[in-house]
């Protein structure tokens, strides 16, 4: 049965559950994340600083290195337990960031380390990051292209 | 023998000769943790996987029982088992390490009672004369199967239910000794309730039709008031499930006491641990009441309980194809033999 065509008696059903039914505190969920992501992208910040001042990195050049050290710190988190908790509180403020990126990648290589290297790990590794890495690259083919072409046509 | 449209009476009164709960670390921690046989520290239980871990929980569930009846595997004549993973492995592995001849069940969630039902049916009707019954989950092993992995850092929503680390089991026999003795009296079989909600984060809100349903058929078929009851127990409908049921048996007149109605779900984790809206999982109803609820029965606090234990019979497939979850619900009754 599709959820698309309810019976008047589903429909009063549903009524009556949605008194009951706990909403998810959204202004809470939001400022959370507000805090945590910012947070995040601060010590983000930080390791740029940390790359540009002691190792000659430039500000362009600094970008590579900060996100693998976050993937790394994430992938610790991840590791000992701590991301999900921290993504249970933060909601999108941990989930955003390319930390999230990263635990969605190691999260999944872990759970199916038990089918092996093969087909579990390697099989598994991007089945929510997947997603994320088709879409965002044909996202930015698509910028890309709308870029390119007002650049043909003069008009930036 | 049938009455009414779709329940069971068991006029030789099967006695339940022993049960046996197992749980897992966060169960340990919960309200019922002095009610359980076998506690694990530690999710993986020794083994190498969550699904093998899985396995452990239902044998030594099942073994346990076995050894409290003072009975041994080859004395069983059957066995009923069931989980949530896919093709129910868990059990089926049990089942070849037990070495009894063995039924598969998938009710999901009502598992437990299901089980329960077929075999008071069998011993009742002369098919068996020992019988052992059991459910089984395991968090890590259900959650990879049915959601995200276990380390991901999503945000689970208020609606959203803890699936239980544990197994449960008893074995029932035709003794004839029933004095004093815990018995299965009667059993309704529900049928698949599908009131079109299809959030798999909210299993409470779209079962709790099927327990009205079951309820109200139990009743009916029994010609019972439900101040028979000591105790209307629920599988696993939790914090949104349980008033919703309430609701649903209020309006059509069924008059029961919120006091004298429980949701396993609710009664097995404290207050303060992260579960949301409570626990949930084939292992949920059957270690609270193969563990705490007997055991209450054994020490005299209830005579006569009704255990409702519903199932959302949902597939990973089913919810991203964007189906609806249908719900089942099966009860069964169990009272002190005088």
């Amino acid at each position: 049965m599709a959820s698309k065509n309810k019976s008047p008696e589903q429909k009063q059903y549903e009524k009556l559950e949605q008194k009951h039914e706990l909403k998810r505190p959204v202004l809470q969920n939001c400022v959370k994340a507000f805090f945590v992501g910012g947070t995040i992208c601060l010590i983000g910040q930080a390791i740029t600083y940390f790359y540009i001042y002691f190792f000659h990195f430039t500000e362009q050049t600094a970008g590579n290195p900060t996100v693998a050290t976050m993937i790394f710190i994430a992938m610790l988190l991840t590791g000992f337990g701590v991301y999900d908790r921290i993504g249970q509180f933060a909601g999108a403020g941990s989930a955003v960031p390319i930390t999230g990126f990263g635990n969605s990648v190691i999260s999944a290589a872990i759970e199916h380390r038990t089918e092996g290297f093969v087909l579990g790990v390697g099989g598994n590794m991007f089945k929510l990051a997947g997603s994320v890495i088709l879409f965002g690259v044909f996202s930015a083919f698509v910028v890309a292209l709308i870029k390119t072409l007002l650049q043909i046509w003069g008009v930036i | 023998m049938l009455k009414g449209k779709q329940s069971w009476v068991f006029p030789t009164k099967p006695v339940i000769e022993s049960s046996s709960a197992v749980g897992g670390p966060y169960e340990a921690k919960g309200k019922l943790a002095s009610d359980f046989d076998i506690l694990h520290d530690d999710l993986w239980m020794g083994k190498d996987s969550y699904e093998k871990a899985h396995t452990l929980l239902i044998e030594e569930a099942i073994e346990t029982a076995i050894q409290k009846a003072e009975l041994t595997k080859e004395d069983m004549n059957f066995m009923f088992a069931g989980d949530l993973v896919n093709q129910i492995t868990p059990s089926s592995f049990a089942a070849r390490t037990l070495a009894i001849p063995y039924f598969g069940l998938f009710g999901a969630c009502s598992t437990s009672m299901e089980g329960l039902a077929l075999a008071s049916f069998l011993v009742d009707k002369q098919g068996a004369k020992k019988v052992v019954t059991g459910a089984s989950s395991h968090n890590a092993a259900i959650e990879k199967q049915f959601r995200y992995p276990t380390e991901y850092g999503s945000q689970k929503p208020p609606t959203a239910q803890w699936t239980v680390t544990g197994a449960g089991a008893a074995v029932l026999s035709d003794n004839a000794d029933k004095a004093g003795k815990l018995v299965t009296t009667s059993a309704t079989i529900g049928k698949v309730m599908d009131m079109g909600l299809s959030d798999p984060f909210n299993m409470g809100g779209a079962m709790a039709p099927a327990a009205a349903e079951t309820i109200i058929a139990h009743f009916k078929d029994m010609q019972l008031d439900p101040s028979y009851y000591d105790l209307i127990v629920t599988g696993d409908l939790a914090k949104i499930g349980q008033p919703v049921t309430l609701d649903l048996l209020h309006k059509e007149g069924l008059k029961i006491d919120s006091q004298k109605f429980k949701d396993c779900g609710l009664m097995i984790y404290q207050e303060n641990q992260e579960v949301q809206a409570g626990g949930s999982g084939a292992g949920c109803s059957a270690a609270v009441l193969y563990g705490h609820l007997l055991n209450e029965m054994r020490k005299g606090t209830y005579q006569r309980i009704l255990l409702v234990a519903t199932g959302a019979l949902l597939s990973p497939l089913s919810f991203q194809q964007k189906e609806s979850i249908p719900c089942i619900a099966h009860a069964v009754s169990i009272e002190v033999h005088p």
